[in-house]
Protein backbone atom coordinates (compact mmCIF):
# COMPACT_ATOMS: atom_id res chain seq x y z
CA UNK A 1 0.00 0.00 0.00
CA UNK A 2 1.69 3.24 -1.32
CA UNK A 3 -0.78 5.86 0.94
CA UNK A 4 -4.11 5.37 3.03
CA UNK A 5 -6.49 7.80 3.67
CA UNK A 6 -8.69 8.52 6.31
CA UNK A 7 -11.21 10.87 7.50
CA UNK A 8 -12.29 12.35 10.92
CA UNK A 9 -15.66 13.84 10.75
CA UNK A 10 -15.84 15.05 14.53
CA UNK A 11 -13.69 15.76 17.11
CA UNK A 12 -15.69 14.25 19.96
CA UNK A 13 -18.79 12.83 18.75
CA UNK A 14 -21.83 12.86 20.46
CA UNK A 15 -20.66 16.21 22.06
CA UNK A 16 -21.96 18.34 19.29
CA UNK A 17 -23.20 17.01 15.65
CA UNK A 18 -20.87 16.70 12.73
CA UNK A 19 -21.56 18.82 9.63
CA UNK A 20 -22.99 16.75 6.89
CA UNK A 21 -21.50 18.89 3.69
CA UNK A 22 -17.99 18.58 4.41
CA UNK A 23 -18.63 15.17 5.63
CA UNK A 24 -19.88 13.77 2.46
CA UNK A 25 -17.43 15.68 0.96
CA UNK A 26 -15.27 13.72 2.94
CA UNK A 27 -16.44 10.16 1.65
CA UNK A 28 -16.91 11.21 -1.97
CA UNK A 29 -12.88 11.61 -1.78
CA UNK A 30 -12.49 7.29 -1.29
CA UNK A 31 -11.48 7.22 2.60
CA UNK A 32 -9.93 3.40 3.42
CA UNK A 33 -10.79 4.70 6.96
CA UNK A 34 -13.47 6.70 8.75
CA UNK A 35 -12.16 7.50 12.15
CA UNK A 36 -13.42 9.52 15.29
CA UNK A 37 -12.67 9.82 18.95
CA UNK A 38 -15.83 10.18 21.25
CA UNK A 39 -14.40 11.19 24.53
CA UNK A 40 -13.14 13.52 26.90
CA UNK A 41 -11.72 14.11 30.20
CA UNK A 42 -12.60 17.65 29.64
CA UNK A 43 -16.40 17.13 30.61
CA UNK A 44 -15.37 17.05 34.26
CA UNK A 45 -15.51 13.55 36.90
CA UNK A 46 -19.26 12.99 36.79
CA UNK A 47 -19.94 11.72 33.65
CA UNK A 48 -17.28 8.77 34.73
CA UNK A 49 -18.11 8.47 37.98
CA UNK A 50 -21.97 8.37 37.66
CA UNK A 51 -21.54 6.43 34.14
CA UNK A 52 -23.40 8.52 32.02
CA UNK A 53 -23.12 10.58 29.09
CA UNK A 54 -22.53 14.27 29.02
CA UNK A 55 -23.46 13.90 25.07
CA UNK A 56 -27.60 13.19 24.10
CA UNK A 57 -28.89 10.23 23.09
CA UNK A 58 -29.88 12.06 19.75
CA UNK A 59 -26.69 13.35 18.72
CA UNK A 60 -24.43 10.08 19.41
CA UNK A 61 -26.84 8.06 17.82
CA UNK A 62 -27.03 10.83 14.30
CA UNK A 63 -23.27 10.59 14.19
CA UNK A 64 -22.60 6.91 14.11
CA UNK A 65 -25.87 6.50 11.99
CA UNK A 66 -23.54 8.93 9.03
CA UNK A 67 -20.69 6.99 9.75
CA UNK A 68 -22.04 3.73 9.69
CA UNK A 69 -23.81 4.27 6.19
CA UNK A 70 -21.02 5.97 4.78
CA UNK A 71 -18.59 2.68 6.07
CA UNK A 72 -21.09 -0.13 4.56
CA UNK A 73 -21.78 1.88 1.47
CA UNK A 74 -17.55 1.90 0.64
CA UNK A 75 -16.97 -1.19 2.43
CA UNK A 76 -14.11 0.13 4.53
CA UNK A 77 -13.84 0.21 8.41
CA UNK A 78 -15.50 2.34 10.92
CA UNK A 79 -13.21 3.28 13.97
CA UNK A 80 -14.78 4.91 17.04
CA UNK A 81 -12.50 5.54 20.42
CA UNK A 82 -13.52 6.52 24.17
CA UNK A 83 -17.31 5.42 23.43
CA UNK A 84 -20.12 7.78 24.92
CA UNK A 85 -17.63 10.35 26.40
CA UNK A 86 -16.10 8.57 29.00
CA UNK A 87 -15.23 4.94 27.51
CA UNK A 88 -16.62 3.41 29.73
CA UNK A 89 -18.19 -0.36 29.84
CA UNK A 90 -21.63 1.09 30.23
CA UNK A 91 -20.87 3.60 27.22
CA UNK A 92 -19.08 0.95 24.83
CA UNK A 93 -22.76 -1.37 25.45
CA UNK A 94 -24.61 1.40 24.62
CA UNK A 95 -22.47 2.42 21.61
CA UNK A 96 -23.24 -1.57 20.10
CA UNK A 97 -26.90 -1.44 21.16
CA UNK A 98 -27.00 1.49 18.88
CA UNK A 99 -24.71 0.22 16.02
CA UNK A 100 -27.07 -2.90 16.33
CA UNK A 101 -30.51 -0.71 16.14
CA UNK A 102 -29.37 1.34 13.08
CA UNK A 103 -27.90 -2.16 11.42
CA UNK A 104 -31.64 -3.31 11.36
CA UNK A 105 -33.10 -0.23 10.61
CA UNK A 106 -31.20 0.36 7.54
CA UNK A 107 -31.51 -3.54 6.52
CA UNK A 108 -27.37 -3.65 6.27
CA UNK A 109 -26.02 -6.79 4.85
CA UNK A 110 -24.11 -8.59 7.52
CA UNK A 111 -20.72 -7.01 8.84
CA UNK A 112 -18.53 -7.69 11.68
CA UNK A 113 -19.05 -5.60 14.66
CA UNK A 114 -15.67 -5.60 17.08
CA UNK A 115 -15.35 -3.62 20.42
CA UNK A 116 -12.49 -3.34 23.56
CA UNK A 117 -13.39 -2.98 26.96
CA UNK A 118 -11.19 -0.18 29.07
CA UNK A 119 -12.62 -0.37 33.02
CA UNK A 120 -10.24 -1.55 35.43
CA UNK A 121 -10.66 -3.40 38.48
CA UNK A 122 -9.87 -1.81 41.75
CA UNK A 123 -8.66 -4.71 43.13
CA UNK A 124 -6.11 -5.49 40.38
CA UNK A 125 -4.77 -2.09 41.31
CA UNK A 126 -4.64 -2.70 44.74
CA UNK A 127 -2.31 -5.48 43.79
CA UNK A 128 -0.19 -3.41 41.99
CA UNK A 129 0.39 -0.97 44.78
CA UNK A 130 0.70 -3.89 47.37
CA UNK A 131 3.07 -5.72 45.41
CA UNK A 132 5.31 -2.61 45.25
CA UNK A 133 4.18 -1.58 41.41
CA UNK A 134 4.21 1.88 41.51
CA UNK A 135 0.67 3.66 40.35
CA UNK A 136 2.38 6.75 39.43
CA UNK A 137 1.10 10.56 39.67
CA UNK A 138 0.66 12.36 36.55
CA UNK A 139 1.44 16.78 36.72
CA UNK A 140 2.30 16.57 40.18
CA UNK A 141 0.02 14.20 42.20
CA UNK A 142 1.83 11.57 44.32
CA UNK A 143 1.41 7.74 43.45
CA UNK A 144 -1.65 6.11 44.21
CA UNK A 145 -2.19 4.75 47.51
CA UNK A 146 -4.98 2.64 48.79
CA UNK A 147 -7.14 5.50 50.69
CA UNK A 148 -7.83 7.54 47.12
CA UNK A 149 -8.09 3.94 45.15
CA UNK A 150 -10.89 3.20 48.38
CA UNK A 151 -12.63 6.93 47.45
CA UNK A 152 -12.74 5.96 43.37
CA UNK A 153 -15.97 4.69 42.00
CA UNK A 154 -15.13 3.69 38.11
CA UNK A 155 -11.65 3.47 36.75
CA UNK A 156 -10.87 3.67 32.75
CA UNK A 157 -7.49 3.02 31.26
CA UNK A 158 -6.63 4.79 27.93
CA UNK A 159 -5.56 2.30 25.39
CA UNK A 160 -2.92 2.88 23.11
CA UNK A 161 -3.02 1.29 19.15
CA UNK A 162 -3.08 -2.44 20.41
CA UNK A 163 -6.74 -3.20 20.80
CA UNK A 164 -7.58 -1.85 17.59
CA UNK A 165 -4.94 -3.24 15.53
CA UNK A 166 -6.30 -6.66 17.10
CA UNK A 167 -9.88 -5.96 16.30
CA UNK A 168 -8.91 -5.37 12.92
CA UNK A 169 -6.76 -8.55 12.58
CA UNK A 170 -9.99 -10.69 13.76
CA UNK A 171 -11.88 -8.76 10.89
CA UNK A 172 -13.94 -6.20 12.17
CA UNK A 173 -15.75 -4.17 9.64
CA UNK A 174 -16.98 -1.60 12.66
CA UNK A 175 -14.94 -0.74 16.05
CA UNK A 176 -16.64 0.37 18.87
CA UNK A 177 -13.65 1.38 21.82
CA UNK A 178 -13.61 1.91 25.21
CA UNK A 179 -11.46 4.71 26.57
CA UNK A 180 -8.51 5.39 24.33
CA UNK A 181 -5.99 7.52 23.28
CA UNK A 182 -7.53 9.97 20.73
CA UNK A 183 -4.68 9.95 17.93
CA UNK A 184 -4.66 5.68 18.53
CA UNK A 185 -7.56 5.29 16.60
CA UNK A 186 -6.20 6.49 14.20
CA UNK A 187 -2.54 5.43 14.34
CA UNK A 188 -3.85 2.04 14.80
CA UNK A 189 -4.60 1.15 10.97
CA UNK A 190 -2.31 3.13 9.62
CA UNK A 191 0.45 0.85 11.72
CA UNK A 192 -1.11 -2.13 10.85
CA UNK A 193 -0.91 -1.07 6.95
CA UNK A 194 2.78 -0.94 7.41
CA UNK A 195 3.41 2.46 7.38
CA UNK A 196 6.16 4.14 9.97
CA UNK A 197 4.61 4.43 13.82
CA UNK A 198 5.85 8.14 13.78
CA UNK A 199 4.03 9.49 10.88
CA UNK A 200 1.27 6.87 11.78
CA UNK A 201 1.03 8.74 15.48
CA UNK A 202 1.16 11.85 13.76
CA UNK A 203 -1.69 11.19 11.62
CA UNK A 204 -3.73 10.29 13.97
CA UNK A 205 -2.30 13.37 16.39
CA UNK A 206 -3.56 15.99 13.63
CA UNK A 207 -6.63 14.49 12.96
CA UNK A 208 -8.33 13.46 16.05
CA UNK A 209 -10.02 17.09 16.62
CA UNK A 210 -11.14 16.96 13.10
CA UNK A 211 -11.67 20.40 11.63
CA UNK A 212 -9.66 22.08 14.97
CA UNK A 213 -6.37 21.65 12.64
CA UNK A 214 -8.30 24.31 9.40
CA UNK A 215 -8.35 27.88 9.40
CA UNK A 216 -10.80 29.35 9.57
CA UNK A 217 -11.79 28.54 12.80
CA UNK A 218 -15.32 25.83 12.50
CA UNK A 219 -15.63 22.64 14.38
CA UNK A 220 -17.12 19.40 13.80
CA UNK A 221 -16.36 19.85 9.57
CA UNK A 222 -14.68 17.00 7.99
CA UNK A 223 -10.69 16.83 7.52
CA UNK A 224 -9.02 14.00 4.93
CA UNK A 225 -5.61 12.86 6.64
CA UNK A 226 -3.01 10.75 3.59
CA UNK A 227 -0.30 8.87 4.94
CA UNK A 228 2.65 7.47 3.17
CA UNK A 229 5.98 5.82 3.86
CA UNK A 230 7.60 9.71 3.51
CA UNK A 231 5.22 12.00 4.86
CA UNK A 232 1.22 12.81 5.96
CA UNK A 233 -0.98 15.29 4.21
CA UNK A 234 -3.54 16.56 5.47
CA UNK A 235 -6.58 18.83 3.77
CA UNK A 236 -9.77 20.24 5.30
CA UNK A 237 -13.22 19.15 3.29
CA UNK A 238 -15.09 22.09 4.05
CA UNK A 239 -15.17 24.30 1.05
CA UNK A 240 -13.89 26.99 2.78
CA UNK A 241 -11.56 25.81 5.01
CA UNK A 242 -8.01 25.10 4.57
CA UNK A 243 -5.03 23.38 6.38
CA UNK A 244 -2.49 25.54 6.44
CA UNK A 245 0.70 25.54 8.22
CA UNK A 246 0.07 27.76 11.08
CA UNK A 247 -3.48 26.12 11.50
CA UNK A 248 -1.58 22.46 11.57
CA UNK A 249 1.28 23.55 13.55
CA UNK A 250 -0.59 25.71 15.87
CA UNK A 251 -3.13 22.82 16.58
CA UNK A 252 -0.43 20.84 17.63
CA UNK A 253 -0.45 22.66 21.33
CA UNK A 254 -4.52 22.18 21.37
CA UNK A 255 -5.30 20.85 24.89
CA UNK A 256 -1.63 19.94 25.44
CA UNK A 257 0.73 21.58 27.75
CA UNK A 258 3.34 21.05 25.04
CA UNK A 259 3.15 21.04 21.86
CA UNK A 260 6.15 19.08 20.99
CA UNK A 261 5.36 15.71 22.67
CA UNK A 262 2.19 13.48 22.78
CA UNK A 263 2.73 10.39 25.29
CA UNK A 264 0.80 7.25 24.19
CA UNK A 265 0.86 3.69 25.84
CA UNK A 266 3.24 1.99 23.62
CA UNK A 267 5.80 5.40 24.16
CA UNK A 268 6.11 9.25 22.96
CA UNK A 269 5.53 10.89 19.36
CA UNK A 270 8.43 13.76 19.28
CA UNK A 271 7.40 16.62 17.26
CA UNK A 272 10.23 18.79 17.67
CA UNK A 273 11.83 18.33 14.23
CA UNK A 274 7.95 18.44 12.38
CA UNK A 275 8.19 20.44 9.59
CA UNK A 276 5.56 21.73 7.79
CA UNK A 277 4.78 22.70 4.28
CA UNK A 278 1.57 24.41 2.10
CA UNK A 279 1.31 21.55 -0.67
CA UNK A 280 -2.20 22.84 -2.10
CA UNK A 281 -4.40 25.60 -1.33
CA UNK A 282 -6.40 23.46 1.22
CA UNK A 283 -3.20 21.06 2.44
CA UNK A 284 -0.09 21.17 3.86
CA UNK A 285 2.35 18.46 4.24
CA UNK A 286 4.21 17.35 7.48
CA UNK A 287 7.61 15.54 7.63
CA UNK A 288 9.40 14.91 10.65
CA UNK A 289 7.63 12.97 13.32
CA UNK A 290 9.79 10.56 15.75
CA UNK A 291 8.40 7.99 17.53
CA UNK A 292 9.89 6.91 20.81
CA UNK A 293 8.78 3.50 22.07
CA UNK A 294 8.89 2.90 25.69
CA UNK A 295 10.60 -0.30 27.10
CA UNK A 296 7.73 -1.45 29.51
CA UNK A 297 4.32 -0.03 28.26
CA UNK A 298 2.32 1.92 30.98
CA UNK A 299 -0.93 2.83 30.44
CA UNK A 300 -2.43 6.16 31.42
CA UNK A 301 -5.77 5.52 33.74
CA UNK A 302 -8.97 8.31 34.94
CA UNK A 303 -10.74 7.40 37.97
CA UNK A 304 -13.80 9.50 39.18
CA UNK A 305 -14.88 9.17 43.29
CA UNK A 306 -18.09 10.45 44.31
CA UNK A 307 -17.72 13.37 46.90
CA UNK A 308 -21.26 13.55 47.84
CA UNK A 309 -24.92 14.66 46.75
CA UNK A 310 -25.18 18.02 45.57
CA UNK A 311 -27.50 20.91 45.87
CA UNK A 312 -26.93 24.77 44.51
CA UNK A 313 -28.19 27.87 45.59
CA UNK A 314 -28.22 31.76 44.14
CA UNK A 315 -28.18 34.70 45.74
CA UNK A 316 -28.08 38.37 44.33
CA UNK A 317 -26.56 41.47 45.96
CA UNK A 318 -27.19 45.04 44.63
CA UNK A 319 -26.24 47.24 48.02
CA UNK A 320 -23.05 48.68 47.39
CA UNK A 321 -21.74 48.25 51.34
CA UNK A 322 -23.04 44.66 51.38
CA UNK A 323 -20.63 43.98 47.95
CA UNK A 324 -17.54 45.56 49.63
CA UNK A 325 -18.80 43.34 52.17
CA UNK A 326 -19.36 40.09 50.85
CA UNK A 327 -16.79 38.00 52.47
CA UNK A 328 -18.27 38.80 55.72
CA UNK A 329 -21.81 38.02 54.73
CA UNK A 330 -20.48 34.81 53.16
CA UNK A 331 -18.47 34.20 56.64
CA UNK A 332 -21.98 34.38 58.38
CA UNK A 333 -23.83 32.22 56.22
CA UNK A 334 -21.47 29.47 56.48
CA UNK A 335 -20.66 30.10 60.28
CA UNK A 336 -24.55 29.01 60.90
CA UNK A 337 -23.67 26.42 58.69
CA UNK A 338 -21.01 25.47 61.13
CA UNK A 339 -23.22 25.60 64.20
CA UNK A 340 -25.53 23.14 62.66
CA UNK A 341 -23.13 21.07 61.08
CA UNK A 342 -19.90 21.56 62.46
CA UNK A 343 -16.47 21.75 60.22
CA UNK A 344 -16.23 18.27 58.56
CA UNK A 345 -18.32 16.22 56.88
CA UNK A 346 -19.58 18.13 54.00
CA UNK A 347 -18.17 21.13 51.44
CA UNK A 348 -19.73 24.49 51.07
CA UNK A 349 -18.70 26.30 48.09
CA UNK A 350 -19.07 29.77 47.34
CA UNK A 351 -18.66 31.38 43.45
CA UNK A 352 -18.86 34.85 43.90
CA UNK A 353 -19.91 36.67 40.05
CA UNK A 354 -19.32 40.14 39.49
CA UNK A 355 -16.01 40.02 42.08
CA UNK A 356 -13.56 36.96 41.03
CA UNK A 357 -16.56 34.23 40.05
CA UNK A 358 -14.61 32.80 37.34
CA UNK A 359 -11.00 33.27 38.35
CA UNK A 360 -10.97 33.05 41.87
CA UNK A 361 -7.54 34.03 43.46
CA UNK A 362 -5.79 34.36 39.49
CA UNK A 363 -8.40 37.18 39.31
CA UNK A 364 -6.40 40.64 38.71
CA UNK A 365 -9.45 42.21 39.60
CA UNK A 366 -10.38 40.74 42.35
CA UNK A 367 -10.65 44.09 44.33
CA UNK A 368 -12.54 45.97 42.25
CA UNK A 369 -16.26 44.08 41.75
CA UNK A 370 -19.15 45.31 39.82
CA UNK A 371 -22.48 47.21 41.10
CA UNK A 372 -24.07 43.77 41.54
CA UNK A 373 -23.31 40.05 42.49
CA UNK A 374 -24.66 36.79 41.69
CA UNK A 375 -23.39 34.54 44.40
CA UNK A 376 -23.68 30.86 43.69
CA UNK A 377 -23.81 28.44 46.62
CA UNK A 378 -22.90 24.63 46.33
CA UNK A 379 -23.78 22.19 49.29
CA UNK A 380 -22.33 18.76 49.01
CA UNK A 381 -22.89 15.91 51.68
CA UNK A 382 -23.75 12.23 52.06
CA UNK A 383 -27.24 12.58 51.70
CA UNK A 384 -29.44 14.37 49.66
CA UNK A 385 -31.20 15.89 52.52
CA UNK A 386 -28.12 16.83 54.69
CA UNK A 387 -26.73 18.34 51.13
CA UNK A 388 -29.58 20.55 50.95
CA UNK A 389 -30.02 21.57 54.48
CA UNK A 390 -26.16 22.48 53.61
CA UNK A 391 -26.98 24.46 50.88
CA UNK A 392 -29.92 25.80 52.11
CA UNK A 393 -28.32 27.13 55.67
CA UNK A 394 -25.73 28.76 53.46
CA UNK A 395 -27.88 30.59 50.91
CA UNK A 396 -30.65 31.77 53.33
CA UNK A 397 -28.75 32.94 56.00
CA UNK A 398 -26.93 35.61 53.41
CA UNK A 399 -30.13 36.90 54.02
CA UNK A 400 -30.18 37.46 57.58
CA UNK A 401 -26.08 38.59 57.72
CA UNK A 402 -25.25 40.96 60.07
CA UNK A 403 -23.20 43.62 58.63
CA UNK A 404 -22.62 46.60 61.43
CA UNK A 405 -23.39 49.66 59.42
CA UNK A 406 -26.35 48.48 56.80
CA UNK A 407 -29.23 50.28 55.93
CA UNK A 408 -31.32 47.92 54.16
CA UNK A 409 -32.32 45.57 57.67
CA UNK A 410 -34.68 44.08 55.64
CA UNK A 411 -32.89 41.39 53.44
CA UNK A 412 -29.05 41.31 52.57
CA UNK A 413 -29.99 39.40 48.99
CA UNK A 414 -32.04 39.15 46.46
CA UNK A 415 -33.17 36.09 45.85
CA UNK A 416 -34.71 34.61 41.94
CA UNK A 417 -35.91 31.96 43.60
CA UNK A 418 -36.35 30.94 47.28
CA UNK A 419 -34.97 27.31 47.40
CA UNK A 420 -32.08 25.33 46.77
CA UNK A 421 -31.90 22.92 43.68
CA UNK A 422 -30.47 19.42 43.09
CA UNK A 423 -27.70 19.34 41.26
CA UNK A 424 -25.44 16.35 39.76
CA UNK A 425 -23.83 15.00 42.95
CA UNK A 426 -20.41 16.18 43.05
CA UNK A 427 -16.97 13.97 42.17
CA UNK A 428 -13.60 14.52 41.42
CA UNK A 429 -11.11 13.35 40.05
CA UNK A 430 -8.99 11.00 41.78
CA UNK A 431 -6.91 9.33 39.33
CA UNK A 432 -4.88 10.76 36.77
CA UNK A 433 -2.08 8.19 36.56
CA UNK A 434 -0.04 5.53 34.73
CA UNK A 435 0.11 1.73 35.67
CA UNK A 436 3.34 -0.38 33.98
CA UNK A 437 1.73 -3.73 32.00
CA UNK A 438 3.67 -6.64 30.82
CA UNK A 439 0.95 -7.29 28.45
CA UNK A 440 -0.40 -4.14 26.18
CA UNK A 441 -3.51 -6.03 25.64
CA UNK A 442 -4.19 -6.97 29.60
CA UNK A 443 -6.62 -4.57 30.58
CA UNK A 444 -8.58 -4.48 27.25
CA UNK A 445 -10.75 -7.37 26.53
CA UNK A 446 -11.96 -7.89 22.86
CA UNK A 447 -14.63 -9.09 21.50
CA UNK A 448 -16.29 -9.64 18.16
CA UNK A 449 -19.97 -10.46 16.69
CA UNK A 450 -21.27 -10.71 13.18
CA UNK A 451 -24.25 -8.12 12.87
CA UNK A 452 -27.31 -8.20 10.10
CA UNK A 453 -26.97 -11.90 9.64
CA UNK B 1 7.82 54.37 20.66
CA UNK B 2 3.93 53.60 20.94
CA UNK B 3 2.01 50.95 22.73
CA UNK B 4 -0.39 48.30 21.44
CA UNK B 5 -2.25 45.28 23.87
CA UNK B 6 -1.58 41.60 23.12
CA UNK B 7 -5.34 41.47 21.88
CA UNK B 8 -4.67 43.80 19.26
CA UNK B 9 -1.41 42.03 17.79
CA UNK B 10 -2.19 37.97 18.35
CA UNK B 11 -4.88 36.34 16.65
CA UNK B 12 -5.92 33.86 19.11
CA UNK B 13 -5.31 34.55 22.68
CA UNK B 14 -6.86 31.04 24.43
CA UNK B 15 -6.92 28.80 27.66
CA UNK B 16 -8.19 25.78 28.08
CA UNK B 17 -7.55 22.02 30.10
CA UNK B 18 -4.49 20.64 29.47
CA UNK B 19 -6.12 17.02 31.48
CA UNK B 20 -7.80 16.96 34.45
CA UNK B 21 -5.22 19.06 36.37
CA UNK B 22 -3.62 21.75 34.12
CA UNK B 23 -4.78 24.86 32.29
CA UNK B 24 -2.63 25.68 29.03
CA UNK B 25 -2.63 29.04 27.61
CA UNK B 26 -1.93 29.89 23.96
CA UNK B 27 -1.01 33.01 22.37
CA UNK B 28 -1.01 32.77 18.84
CA UNK B 29 -0.07 35.22 16.17
CA UNK B 30 -1.15 35.86 12.56
CA UNK B 31 2.42 36.75 10.76
CA UNK B 32 6.13 36.44 12.15
CA UNK B 33 6.93 40.17 12.85
CA UNK B 34 4.18 40.44 15.42
CA UNK B 35 4.87 37.36 16.85
CA UNK B 36 8.67 37.98 16.85
CA UNK B 37 8.27 41.69 18.59
CA UNK B 38 6.12 40.14 21.55
CA UNK B 39 9.02 37.82 22.19
CA UNK B 40 11.49 39.90 22.31
CA UNK B 41 9.89 42.69 24.56
CA UNK B 42 9.93 40.60 27.34
CA UNK B 43 6.22 41.39 27.94
CA UNK B 44 5.42 37.48 28.16
CA UNK B 45 7.34 35.34 30.54
CA UNK B 46 7.40 32.86 33.26
CA UNK B 47 7.58 34.75 36.11
CA UNK B 48 5.25 37.71 34.52
CA UNK B 49 2.74 35.45 34.00
CA UNK B 50 3.13 33.82 37.08
CA UNK B 51 2.72 37.74 38.94
CA UNK B 52 -0.28 38.36 36.36
CA UNK B 53 -2.48 35.64 37.68
CA UNK B 54 -1.28 36.03 41.52
CA UNK B 55 0.31 32.39 41.64
CA UNK B 56 4.18 30.66 42.50
CA UNK B 57 6.42 30.37 39.65
CA UNK B 58 6.04 26.84 40.21
CA UNK B 59 2.96 26.56 39.19
CA UNK B 60 3.68 26.75 35.53
CA UNK B 61 5.05 23.86 34.61
CA UNK B 62 5.56 24.62 30.93
CA UNK B 63 6.43 27.67 28.79
CA UNK B 64 7.58 27.43 25.42
CA UNK B 65 7.98 30.25 22.66
CA UNK B 66 6.82 27.68 19.97
CA UNK B 67 8.29 28.94 16.86
CA UNK B 68 6.33 26.59 14.23
CA UNK B 69 3.18 27.84 14.98
CA UNK B 70 4.19 31.77 15.70
CA UNK B 71 3.25 30.98 19.54
CA UNK B 72 3.84 31.44 23.00
CA UNK B 73 2.41 28.76 25.48
CA UNK B 74 2.45 28.17 28.77
CA UNK B 75 0.90 25.78 31.21
CA UNK B 76 -0.32 26.04 34.78
CA UNK B 77 -1.26 23.50 37.26
CA UNK B 78 -4.81 24.08 38.47
CA UNK B 79 -5.76 24.96 42.66
CA UNK B 80 -8.25 21.70 42.63
CA UNK B 81 -8.44 18.67 39.36
CA UNK B 82 -10.95 20.47 37.11
CA UNK B 83 -14.93 20.06 37.36
CA UNK B 84 -14.36 19.01 41.32
CA UNK B 85 -17.34 20.72 43.23
CA UNK B 86 -16.70 24.87 43.41
CA UNK B 87 -14.84 25.23 40.43
CA UNK B 88 -16.19 27.46 38.44
CA UNK B 89 -14.73 26.90 34.94
CA UNK B 90 -15.22 23.17 34.11
CA UNK B 91 -13.08 23.37 30.73
CA UNK B 92 -10.59 26.35 31.94
CA UNK B 93 -12.00 28.16 29.04
CA UNK B 94 -12.25 31.54 30.53
CA UNK B 95 -9.00 31.81 32.50
CA UNK B 96 -7.15 33.85 29.31
CA UNK B 97 -9.00 37.05 29.81
CA UNK B 98 -6.05 38.77 31.67
CA UNK B 99 -3.72 38.38 28.90
CA UNK B 100 -6.01 40.54 26.48
CA UNK B 101 -4.71 43.73 27.77
CA UNK B 102 -1.12 43.08 28.00
CA UNK B 103 1.04 46.24 26.71
CA UNK B 104 3.84 45.69 24.04
CA UNK B 105 5.57 48.82 23.51
CA UNK B 106 7.19 48.70 20.39
CA UNK B 107 9.77 50.42 18.92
Amino acid sequence: MQSMKVICPNGHLGFAPLKPGSFRIGIDAGPDIIAADSGSDDVGPVPLGSDTSTSPLEWQTQDLEAMLLASRERKVPMIIGSAGDTGANSRVDLYLKIIRELAAKHRLAPFKLGWFYSEVDREWLRGKIRSGDAVTGLDARPDLDEAELDATDRIVAMAGVHPFIKLLDMGADVIIGGRSSDCAVFAAPAIRAGFPESLSYYLGKVLECASFCAEPYGGKETVLGEISHEDVKVTAMHPDQRCTVASVAGHAMYERSSPYYEYVAGGTLDMRECRYEQVGPKTTRITGPKFIPIDRVRVKLEGSGKVGERFVGIAGVRDPYTIANIDRVIQWARDQVVERFGTTGYELHYTVYGRNGIMGSMEPLRDRPGHELCVVVQGVAPTRAMAELVCMTGTRQMFYARLPDVKGTAGSVAFVLDEVMQASPAYRWTLNHTVGIDDPMELFPCHVATVGA
Amino acid sequence: MTTRTLSQLAKTIRSKNAGTDKITFDIIFRERPEYEMVKKSGAITRPKMAKLLNIDEARITDFVEYDEAYAIKFTILREHPSGSAGDPDIFGSQQYAPLLGIEIEEN
